[in-house]
């Protein structure tokens, strides 16, 4: 576990010295600042608008950062040239994978706790509420599906020859999820066999991460909190697919020539 | 070459005015937006009118791929009386039973339920009623991308007027509806209504009334058949007004105007019966007369 941790560490201190987060930080609060200036009929306590915009930029902004550092990890290891250095210590290819894997999702938490401290100062300044569990449960849920997203960066990183090439292709991967992922049933209950039994198959195979992504409208509106049991019932289905996602890496990586 | 450079200068002059009143009908705008995006800005305008009808139900609100048609008409300008509503069905279930498993575990991190924000919202708390303020953001940048749309106008002006009380705030947005369509009786009446119920200026909401009702009038047998409606909503308020003000005979007459395209003639009658019995002799304005 040190040595899972020791690589986590090195990830995570990597993203200091980056400017992706702290460009998409300044970018975020610069245009939900000039949001916030704009006066809507002389009333200063409208406020769901913002927090819509708000949310939409965090999530870009996450996706962003978790699929574009993780996508760099191996490759860039590589192309350094430390990676055969790093093997030749005490540590196994597993090892690696998971210290990635835990440093890029440990990322995504550091960036989440940003963001979303600067959402909820945003929103309490027009609220003047501070439904603190709520901001949880969001945040929680946003970084578990992020969780899953690296892990499906990291196996790409193996996979696809470049970084560019994974980014793109997890991008559009998410992004459909995030769009059509809830519709594919009703898309496929409209169609003729053998396309309704593909889609099918397609919808129950993707991890459903437009889940926690449609929490979101919970959050600008207002509604309760949604029941601890369905929380711990996505983390289950989450962590599978993460399981999964990291399981085919290893596999992968332990076939794959490193020079 | 002199003769053609006469000629030139000629059919200059000649155009330059008839191109000047084509760009002046087009309703050319130098708004950022309409420079921007062109005529795809009333695209988004509606879009974004949509996107008000979804915050008034805190995000409970159909997609393209659910059954929609209990939303034809968003509930936003339905509920204020002065639109016809193409509205069907159940507004509470189009999501239907769930799919499968997945759909039904996802329904517990969306809106479920439907609810107005003007009636409490998803707290169902009356107190919180206020919060149909935020449905303006999204009506103010309709209007912005579309301000040949008057629903959008008449829909802002009403939940700032009589929701949110911002009397003044909606008296600009009428004058501003009106500067982008001058003629539009819609307008014309929501100020009227503004003039008479908040500002109690009864002669003012008259003169307002009465242009609503000759522009009314001057629309085509085709317009004016499907716009029933606002017509006889006029005639009935200018018949209030003048029933208030101690005129019967004036009052009769716009009475039985609003009869001629009401649904309900028969309470109309009424009012005009009980109005007969004080009439005394007073000069008759003219009845206005519909032409289909």
């Amino acid at each position: 576990m040190r040595n899972i941790f020791a690589v986590a560490g090195i990830v995570i201190k990597e993203l200091y010295r980056r400017k992706d987060f702290y460009v998409l930080f300044i970018l975020t609060v610069l245009v939900c600042l000039i949001m916030a200036s704009v006066n809507i009929f002389n009333d200063k306590q409208i406020v769901r608008y913002l927090k819509e915009l708000c949310l939409l930029l965090i999530w870009i902004s996450s996706l962003v950062i978790a699929i574009t550092t993780t996508a760099r990890q191996i490759p860039a290891e590589r192309e350094q040239r430390t990676l055969l250095p790093l093997l030749a210590k005490p540590i196994t290819r597993t090892q690696l994978i998971f210290g990635k894997f835990l440093g890029c999702w440990l990322v995504c938490g550091l960036v989440l706790i940003c963001f979303y401290v600067f959402f909820g100062a945003l929103a309490a300044s027009r609220d003047h509420t501070w439904p603190l569990l709520n901001y949880f449960q969001a945040a929680f849920l946003h970084w578990i599906m992020l969780g899953v997203v690296v892990a499906l960066a990291l196996l790409g990183s193996l996979v696809f020859a470049a970084p560019s090439s994974n980014s793109t292709i997890c991008f559009v991967i998410v992004a459909t999820i995030l769009t059509v992922g809830r519709y594919l049933d009703a898309v496929a209950l409209a169609q003729p066999e053998p396309f309704r039994s593909m889609l099918y198959v397609v919808y129950f195979a993707i991890p459903h991460l437009e889940i926690p992504f449609e929490m979101r409208n919970l959050i600008v509106h207002d509604w309760p909190l949604i029941g601890w049991n369905f929380i711990g019932l996505y983390l289950l289905y989450a962590l599978a697919y993460t399981a999964a996602f990291l399981v085919a890496a290893c596999l992968v990586f332990r076939r794959k020539p490193v020079n | 070459m002199l003769a053609l450079l006469v000629f030139c200068f000629g059919l200059g002059a000649t155009l330059q005015p008839q191109f000047q009143a084509l760009e002046n009908n087009r309703h050319q705008s130098n708004d950022f937006f309409h420079l921007l995006l062109g005529d795809s800005s009333r695209m988004l305008a509606n879009s974004f009118f949509v996107k008000a009808d979804e915050y008034y139900h805190s995000g409970y609100y159909p997609t393209i791929f659910d059954n929609n048609e209990a939303f034809k008409t968003p509930h936003v300008a339905e509920d204020t009386g002065a639109v016809n509503s193409k509205n069907h069905g159940e507004e509470t279930s189009f999501m239907g039973p769930p799919r499968d498993w997945i759909d039904a575990f996802g329904r517990h991190f969306i809106p479920n339920r439907h609810t107005h924000l003007d009636e409490g919202g998803p707290a169902d708390d009356l107190s919180t009623s206020d919060n149909v303020r935020e449905i303006l953001p999204w009506l103010k940048l309709s209007a912005r991308l579309d301000p040949d749309n008057i629903t959008t106008y008449t829909v802002t002006a009403y939940w700032l007027r009589l929701r949110m009380h911002k009397v003044k705030e909606a008296e600009e947005v009428l004058r501003e509806g009106l500067r982008n369509n001058p003629q539009s009786y819609e307008i014309l009446f929501e100020l009227g209504r503004l003039y008479d119920e908040n500002y109690h200026d009864a002669d003012r909401a008259r003169n307002v009334w009465q242009l609503a009702v000759r522009y009314w009038l001057k629309l085509t047998p085709e317009e004016q058949k499907d716009d029933k409606l606002l017509f006889e909503q006029i005639t009935t308020h200018l018949g209030q007004l003048e029933e208030t003000a101690g005129n019967p005979t004036q009052a009769v007459n716009w009475f039985q105007a609003a009869q001629k395209v009401s649904l309900t003639p028969g309470e109309l009658q009424k009012r005009i019966d009980s109005l007969k019995e004080k009439v005394t002799d007073q000069p008759q304005l003219p009845v206005p007369k519909t032409t289909y």
